[in-house]
């Protein structure tokens, strides 16, 4: 199979409910097989055995009527970059792009429906939409993971659920998250109260790229933190409740800033359209503070015209990997910098 | 590129440390990035598995070390490092040592979500009564009598397949 690895993922489209906070939503799902160990202790012809019965999987009738075609993809047929830009894309994770063995990853050709084989758990099923649609990813999880448990034997225990490899993930093995950008709330110094308080009901916050990253370009990503005891409707219900409430909560502070700093504001995000589009160096974490300024504008219609889907895209394109994969080359950090500063001045410019 | 850290292989991970407030980035190998790993990263299982160590209580009564997965041959004690299980097994062998920290991290010991079709063999058709009942209850208060007893009918018919180990259509 030849992997498209630049083609646009489905939830970078950029419209949808709360689209102008709520960059994508997301749904994951841990599965695992019975009667074999967690990946951690499986040996490789036991790793190639539950490639193989995934490949069989996704081939049935069942899950072709659920959620289209699937195809799968074994890591090891990818060089380390392109693995990467799998990350970038947020399809995989930093962990399963490293590991070495039997490892693969399973995806539809939008790549809003994705499974991580032999990371963590033997399946890691995720449904990853734009805007706020965590229920309609949900439902598409839901239905995927009906027809692939008609082809497979998922280990299940009636007391305490899905059995994951870490506890943590026990009972449903859900993991729902929505990424949101709030930049109002960083700007009027309301992020760190209003995020560390999340954690009190049950919400953990992290950055653009999960687990032990920082908030680059003001991107957040919350997410569930309890698994067993409530229902998929429950943890979904109360994720969503949290991430309107933030993204109201940033809409307040955008207003706030309107009337107060109108001027700041608008110079701020003027600024860096400026540079954007003048740059001829540009380091990922100055594209990435840019560019959140840039979508505020966008955002609060102060600059007009900006598709917010270019905007997504470029949040992918300006990553490291991603930029050396469309150059076609391998550049050192200083040519990387140049060649993200023409590629942005070139897709703003339209 | 190379990689900053040893020279020799080409830079495939980028990686941001920040270290009192100070930022560095560097560019590094598989390997390289690997290696730094430790002072990068907290590991949440290990966290979680370490909480176990702060109860008196469960320190009393566990038993010694030596509780060994008979399937997978995981033992408490590796779980304790790693904070990964070796396989479905060992929560059911493990279990008087692991359902305590399970309770602490979550909060609850019983599944309320999602039941397998075939692997979960009657508690599908248990939970689908249950949530009948409370449907016919509704309708009872409500004094939608036909369709009342359209539910209760489902009802007997699901009842009738228990214990036959039947799904639910």
């Amino acid at each position: 199979m030849s992997l498209n690895l630049e083609r646009n993922s489905k939830w970078m489209e950029g419209s949808g409910p709360q689209a102008d906070i709520v960059i994508s939503s997301r749904i994951r799902l841990a599965r695992n097989l019975k009667g074999l160990p967690f990946p951690n202790l499986m040996n490789s012809d036991q790793q190639a055995r539950v490639v193989s019965q995934v490949s069989g999987a996704i081939q049935a009738p069942m899950v072709f009527q659920a959620v289209g075609e699937l195809k799968l993809q074994p890591l090891r047929a990818l060089a380390p970059e392109e693995r990467q830009i799998l990350v970038e894309k947020h399809l995989i994770s930093p962990d399963l792009a490293a590991a070495g063995g039997e490892k693969a990853v399973v995806l539809r050709d939008d790549e809003a429906v994705s499974i991580m084989v032999n990371e963590e758990d033997h399946l890691r099923l995720q449904c990853l939409l734009p805007a706020m649609m965590l229920h309609e990813a949900w439902r598409l999880a839901d239905a995927a993971d009906d027809a692939l448990e008609n082809e497979l034997d998922f280990a299940f225990d009636q007391e305490r659920g899905y059995l994951t490899a870490c506890p943590t993930n026990v009972g449903t093995g859900l993991r729902a998250s929505t990424m949101l950008h709030l930049p109002a709330l960083v700007l009027t110094r309301q992020a760190g109260p209003v995020l560390s308080a999340l954690t009190k009901v049950g919400v953990a916050v992290r950055g653009l790229y999960g687990e032990g990253t920082e908030a680059q370009g003001n991107i957040f990503q919350v997410s569930n933190q309890i698994t067993l005891g409530r229902s998929e409707e429950e943890i979904i219900n109360n994720l969503s409740a949290v991430t309107v409430r933030l993204a109201d909560q940033e809409r307040e502070a955008r207003e706030l800033l309107r009337k107060q700093s109108r001027w700041q504001l608008e110079d701020r995000v003027g600024r860096a359209y400026g540079v954007l589009t003048n740059a001829r160096i540009l380091s990922s974490q100055e594209a990435l503070q840019l560019l959140s300024d840039v979508r505020l504008g966008a955002e609060m219609k102060i600059i007009r015209g900006l598709d917010q889907r270019l905007l997504n895209q470029l949040l992918v394109r300006i990553q490291p990997a991603f930029l050396q994969f469309s150059a076609g080359k391998e550049m050192t950090p200083q040519e990387r910098d140049v060649y993200r500063a023409a590629m942005v001045r070139e897709l703003l410019a339209g | 590129m190379l990689c900053e850290r040893c020279q020799e292989r080409p830079a495939s991970v980028h990686v941001t440390r920040i270290i009192n407030g100070d930022k560095t980035e560097l560019y590094l190998c598989q390997e390289c990035a690997r290696e730094i790993q430790p002072q990068l990263n907290f590991s949440i299982p290990q966290f979680l598995a370490g909480l176990l160590d702060y109860d008196p209580e469960l320190e009393v009564k566990a038993p010694p070390a030596a509780e060994r997965c008979p399937e997978c041959g995981l033992t408490y004690e590796q779980f304790h490092e790693t904070g990964r299980l070796g396989c479905p097994e060992c929560y059911h062998h493990l279990a008087p040592r692991l359902d305590p920290l399970i309770r602490r991290i979550q909060g609850s010991s019983q599944h309320r979500g999602k039941v397998p079709r075939r692997a979960g063999g009657d508690l599908r058709l248990r939970r689908e009564i249950e949530n009948l009942r409370a449907r016919l209850q509704q309708l009872v208060q409500q004094e939608e009598f036909e369709k009342a007893a359209q539910v209760r009918d489902r009802i007997r018919d699901l009842e009738g397949r228990l214990g036959k180990g039947g799904s639910s259509q």
